[in-house]
């Protein structure tokens, strides 16, 4: 509805869009001068909104594009109720709920860690297990919080058409403590971990953008290529600036990121490479997206375009540079040499920078800056890139690598296993371990397991090379909320302590598989049920890129982004456990059944405990008969008589039967009388 | 009558033979227990017998966290402190829980003696009542053993027994405390008895319909014929002879004081005074040990709470889990009350009834509760049927007894075999091993119904045959 909308309204918005950017301009130079004049006065300062894509090459033949879009509402008093650009329904979320800081990801497919990277800023935080995930923090007393995550979820769900609301009960989300971010309080985190993702959830994601999917770089989200790719996570990070004081409202920061993962369609120029295997497809903005950037967004302050060349890429074509051109003359700028020879780009750079490495490694990744400025519709931005010479290499990888696994068969029990490898980065610790002897990796996981999952946190087991250690020589810290049924998830929060030189690590928990009850089963029940990911960190590793000690980057929000030391972070597989099914068609025949057991076993033998035979019958009739007289005797005849069995004859009652009948109208004769008297005197 | 001593002599180291027998038997399964795999096998432990999750209830304690922390420990905390370190110590070379399995070993072998004394004691119990009543020809001590000896021997050998001794649960010690206030009981140990019926409450609160019996027990004495039967024998033979003088009298004085017809306060009151005591002494145990962690308020709540509201809805032997685990939920309190009355609808009729025998009472209250209870496992129907042999032979008459066997025996082997199809291999599905669970409920109900009906049987025959006797 929304699309065929958008094309009768086409004309009109582009006649408003030039009207608005004339405003603007005008609105610019007056603001502009207001804020040179008091650049102290906070109230002055302008919401801001600026546009960022960036390409990377990846070494499997792909192309990862990483999207970031950031809105900002400074600190202020008076934006209360309006906002020029900020999306109002962000700041009433926030405002509402108090949120402090939150960060909700939709995604689709898995991050391959392995040849995608693990160790740079994308990896760590914009590689998302599938799925959903929201975690945050808010600002509320202790006791409130809880309630707060539930009003967010629900109004998240609304907000971004998702099933965000499951989130709500206590046994989906969790409370970690230290190993999922450090020293955050009142934090909550929850996953769904089957949520599927699609254009519903994009589209209200695009409606926080001042110019959607209209205008600027967001024209590019082009529905059937971005979800074709092998990667798609969009995410929404929210952050509070500024002072938290009663009268200023804080400053929000929102980012809006979007990372793909996709597969250049394999278009080539002439040259036939002799090995296919190696050789890099070359792509341009249009093959990737089908669409090309017309032009910035008009709200937008800045609207920039780059492409990254990893550190191992460039270290890679360096080498191939020195083996092409032996002795020439290369000490000339990396930059020029490397674009001409193995690769050419259809536009030229406005900017090249280099990264200023803290490691002394023999190559820096180089950053090609594009300007969407000078582009407009009629001359399209369309970045191409073609390779000359097959290249490859590989991305700087995490310390280790974490997989997750289950072990056991059948529906009764089984075990989790989380398995660290070691990668290059941890080889080369390995070298330096010969120096330092104390060498140690440090590495934080954190697992939130639900209810049904019943983890015996006693069998964890730890595995070193392949060789069971002990645990508390391992372990340096470790906070365990064991979940409680049909109430809350279970969570584990580790800090290990491994040696360098490790080749492998293992954790192995074993748990039983709970039985729910039919109503708990989702539709598919036979599917199985989902384990979120499990959270392993490296508190010792830091992920941060600086580029180009001139600070011209800085202005650009996604790169001083990268420039913050961002915890490196990687995400383990979700896991499916199948869980035993009773039958769903059965409850009424179950209830019956059971039910019929019961009245078996009350009734059979309540009959056995009341169930006289004849001879102790007659031994109470006489008695009876001895004893009580003609009412109860007349009783008893009536009761064998329902019985349907024969009276017995009672010889020896006759005698005294009669003088208890005499008794007994004595009896009435004196009740009568004395009701006679009763009635005289005071009737 | 020296043959006859030897005869019992002979018969007493045979006996013991077969206890040291059953001891090694079990230290050979213990031996291979990793292989057997029983202690994760549903019909040995249950969300409360099971071993693992005292391990994980102690994992947690040790690690200062409440035991109750997680929903993985429901039993007590005392047999926590007790089970709880030697499910961590480990004897290199050995099997896991070795010390753990020697325990359990003692335990059923201490079951076994108890019953044994208390079976002796009640044979000879019930032949001098007998003999009072002159029916000496009905009692039949002198075969082949004594009823003691084939109800220890039958716990003893009981693969169910062997099976939850082995398997690591802990009902083993529940069935000790149990066996222990019997036990007390019979030999007119206030305090014992108190002990044992405090400590079996505690662990697994079904015990505490047990209170009834007990009294009865202490009140009036042991199994014997209807007290009326000997009200009547004085009186006829007050009015057979009434001018014979003072050896009658002497005979009916120690009629009377042998024979408890009238209830004596004295012991139950001591009972009553000992199981407030022992209960106030065990609840501030365990308010000692679950002080820092939520006290005993928590504990009560994740004990007997969790037995009340079959939290727990994996697969058992009973009842009560397929039915929780489809009922629709907002018949779910109005079920559970129902099911939990049934056990205790029966309490009444059964005391009134068979008050003269208390404690063939006190195994049919056993019984009901080891059929209904919420998280069954066999080492309840062990005990059951351990006792069931204290009265093999007021029960020779009961019908339907080679079918019983034939059904208990198609049902522990089917019951593994639909367990296997249902969960491991998933061909078979939930309502197969239900329906195992089904037919042992209705062989129990068999059991407990024809049990009851064959002893009042006894006592019918018994006063038939002294109204004959002149």
């Amino acid at each position: 509805m929304t699309f065929s909308h958008a094309k009768s309204t086409v004309g009109v918005t582009q006649s408003m869009a030039n009207r608005v950017l004339r405003l603007l301009i005008v609105c610019q130079v007056l603001y502009s001068t207001i804020a040179f004049g008091s650049v102290l006065d906070i109230d002055k300062e302008e919401e801001e909104f600026s546009e960022e894509l960036l390409l990377k090459p990846l070494p499997d033949r792909k192309v990862l594009a990483h999207f970031h879009f950031q809105s900002t509402a400074p600190p202020s008093t008076s934006f209360g109720r309006h906002h020029h650009l900020f999306p109002k329904p962000i700041s009433q979320l926030v405002k509402k709920f108090r949120v402090k800081e939150m960060e909700l990801s939709f995604t689709q497919g898995r991050w391959r860690y392995e040849q995608w990277g693990g160790f740079d800023h994308i990896s760590s935080n914009n590689a998302k297990p599938p799925g959903v995930e929201l975690w945050a923090v808010f600002d509320v007393p202790q006791s409130q919080v809880d309630a707060s995550w539930k009003n967010l979820t629900h109004a998240l769900s609304g907000l971004f058409c998702a099933s965000i609301n499951f989130l709500e009960s206590s046994t989906t989300y969790s409370a970690p403590e230290w190993a999922f971010r450090p020293d955050l309080g009142n934090l909550r985190y929850g996953t769904l971990p089957r949520e599927a993702v699609c254009t519903e959830n994009l589209t209200p994601w695009l409606k926080l953008l001042p110019c959607r999917d209209k205008a600027g770089l967001s024209a590019l989200l082009d529905r059937p290529s971005i979800y074709r790719g092998f990667y798609h996570s969009q995410q929404l990070h929210l952050t509070l600036t500024g002072s938290g004081s009663e009268e200023v409202d804080s400053g929000i920061v929102l980012e809006q990121t979007l990372t793909v993962v996709l597969q250049p369609s394999s278009w080539r120029t002439g040259k036939s490479y002799v090995d296919k295997a190696h050789s890099q497809p070359s792509w341009s903005i249009n093959s990737i997206f089908g669409r090309k950037v017309g032009g910035k967004c008009v709200l937008a302050k800045s609207s920039n375009v780059y492409l990254q060349f990893e550190k191992g890429l460039v270290g890679e074509l360096k080498n191939l540079q020195k083996e092409n051109a032996n002795s020439e003359t290369n000490k000339l700028a990396s930059k020029v040499f490397l674009s001409n020879l193995s690769f050419d780009l259809s536009v030229n750079p406005d900017k090249v920078f280099e990264e200023v490495d803290n490691f002394h490694s023999k190559s820096t990744s180089i950053l090609y800056e594009f300007s969407v400025e000078k582009y407009n519709d009629s001359h399209p931005l369309d970045l191409g890139l073609t390779w000359k010479i097959p290249v490859v290499w590989s991305c700087q990888q995490a310390p280790l690598h974490a997989s997750r696994f289950l072990m056991g068969s059948g529906n009764e029990r089984g075990a989790i296993a989380i398995y660290l490898r070691s990668t290059e980065l941890s080889e080369g610790l390995k070298k330096s371990d010969i120096v330092d002897k104390s060498c140690e990796l440090r590495v934080n996981v954190f697992q939130v397991v639900p209810w049904y999952i019943k983890v015996y946190y006693h069998t964890l087991q730890v595995f070193v090379n392949q060789q069971s250690r002990a645990v508390a020589d391992i372990m340096e810290k470790i906070h365990i909320s064991p979940s409680k049924d049909k109430t809350s998830p279970g969570v584990m929060e580790l800090i290990l302590k491994l040696p360098c030189g490790l080749e492998s690590a293992a954790l192995n928990l074993e748990f039983d598989k709970g039985f729910l009850h039919i109503d708990e089963y989702p539709p598919d029940a036979n599917q199985g049920f989902d384990i979120p990911a499990a959270v392993i960190s490296y508190p010792d590793f830091h992920a941060s890129m600086h580029f180009s000690e001139d600070g011209s980057l800085d202005k650009s929000p996604m790169f001083s982004k990268f420039q913050e030391k961002s915890l490196v972070l990687s995400y383990t597989e979700i896991l499916l456990v199948p869980l035993t099914t009773p039958d769903f068609s059965m409850p009424y025949n179950v209830i019956t059944i059971t039910c019929t057991v019961f009245a078996l076993y009350f009734g059979s033998l309540l009959n056995v405990l009341q169930k006289r035979v004849g001879e102790e019958e007659r031994f109470l009739k006489s008695k009876a008969g001895r004893k009580t007289g003609r009412l109860s005797q007349l009783l008893s005849k009536f009761s064998t008589k329902l019985r349907g069995k024969p009276r017995e004859p009672q010889p020896s009652t006759t005698v005294s039967s009669s003088f208890v009948s005499f008794k007994l109208i004595l009896k009435i004769l004196l009740v009568a009388g004395i009701a006679i008297c009763w009635q005289y005197y005071f009737g | 009558m020296e043959a006859k001593k030897e005869e019992k002599h002979s018969r007493r180291s045979s006996f013991w033979v077969w206890v040291i027998a059953s001891v090694i038997f079990r230290l050979i399964l213990v031996y291979f227990h990793k292989n057997l795999n029983l202690s994760s096998r549903p019909e040995v432990s249950t969300p409360l017998t099971s071993i693992r999750r005292l391990a994980e209830g102690y994992w947690l304690k040790q690690s200062s966290m409440s035991p109750y922390a997680g929903s993985m420990y429901h039993g007590s905390p005392l047999l926590l402190s007790l089970l709880g370190p030697l499910t961590v110590q480990r004897i290199q070379g050995q099997p896991n829980h070795l010390l753990c399995s020697l325990l359990f070993v003692l335990a059923d072998v201490v079951s076994a003696v108890l019953i044994r004394a208390t079976g002796q004691k009640l044979q000879t119990a019930y032949s001098q009542s007998l003999k009072l009543l002159e029916l000496d020809n009905l009692s039949r001590s002198s075969e082949i053993l004594s009823s003691g000896d084939v109800a220890a021997l039958v716990y003893l050998w009981n693969p169910f027994t062997i099976v939850a001794c082995v398997g690591l649960s802990t009902s083993p010690i529940e069935n000790l405390a149990i066996i222990l206030s019997l036990y007390g009981a019979c030999t007119r140990l206030p305090s014992l008895a108190a002990f044992g019926w405090v400590v079996a409450t505690h662990l697994s609160l079904y015990p505490a319909i047990l209170i009834i019996p007990l009294i009865f027990l202490l009140g009036y004495g042991l199994d014997a014929p209807p007290r009326k039967l000997f009200v009547q024998r004085r009186h006829g033979k007050g009015g057979d002879n009434p001018s014979s003088g003072s050896s009658c009298q002497q005979e009916e004085l120690l009629i009377q004081s042998k024979l408890p017809l009238t209830f004596s306060w004295k012991p139950v009151m001591h009972f009553l005074f000992w199981a407030s005591v022992w209960s106030v002494y065990v609840l501030a145990l365990c308010s000692l040990s679950v002080k820092q962690k939520g006290g005993l308020w928590e504990m009560f709540k994740s004990t007997y709470g969790f037995i009340l509201t079959v939290e727990d809805l994996s697969p058992n032997m009973g009842v009560l889990w397929y039915f929780f685990a489809e009922v629709f939920d907002f018949f779910r309190n109005f079920f559970l009350i129902v099911f939990h009355m049934n056990i205790l609808f029966m309490i009444l009729p059964l005391a009134i009834r068979l008050n003269h025998r208390p404690c063939f009472l006190a195994f049919v209250y056993i019984m009901i509760s080891s059929m209904l209870k919420s998280y069954p496992s066999v080492g309840d129907s062990a005990l059951c049927l351990g006792l069931f042999g204290l009265f093999i032979f007021e029960l020779a008459d009961m019908q339907f007894s080679f079918f019983l066997f034939c059904g208990y025996v198609g049902v522990s082997l089917l019951s593994p075999v639909m367990h296997n199809l249902w969960i491991w291999r998933g061909t078979g599905n939930a309502n197969f091993y239900y329906a195992t669970a089904m037919a042992f409920a209705c062989f129990q109900i068999v059991l407990v119904v024809q049990s009851t009906s064959a002893m009042l049987n006894h006592d019918r025959k018994l006063r038939k045959v002294s109204v004959t006797i002149p």
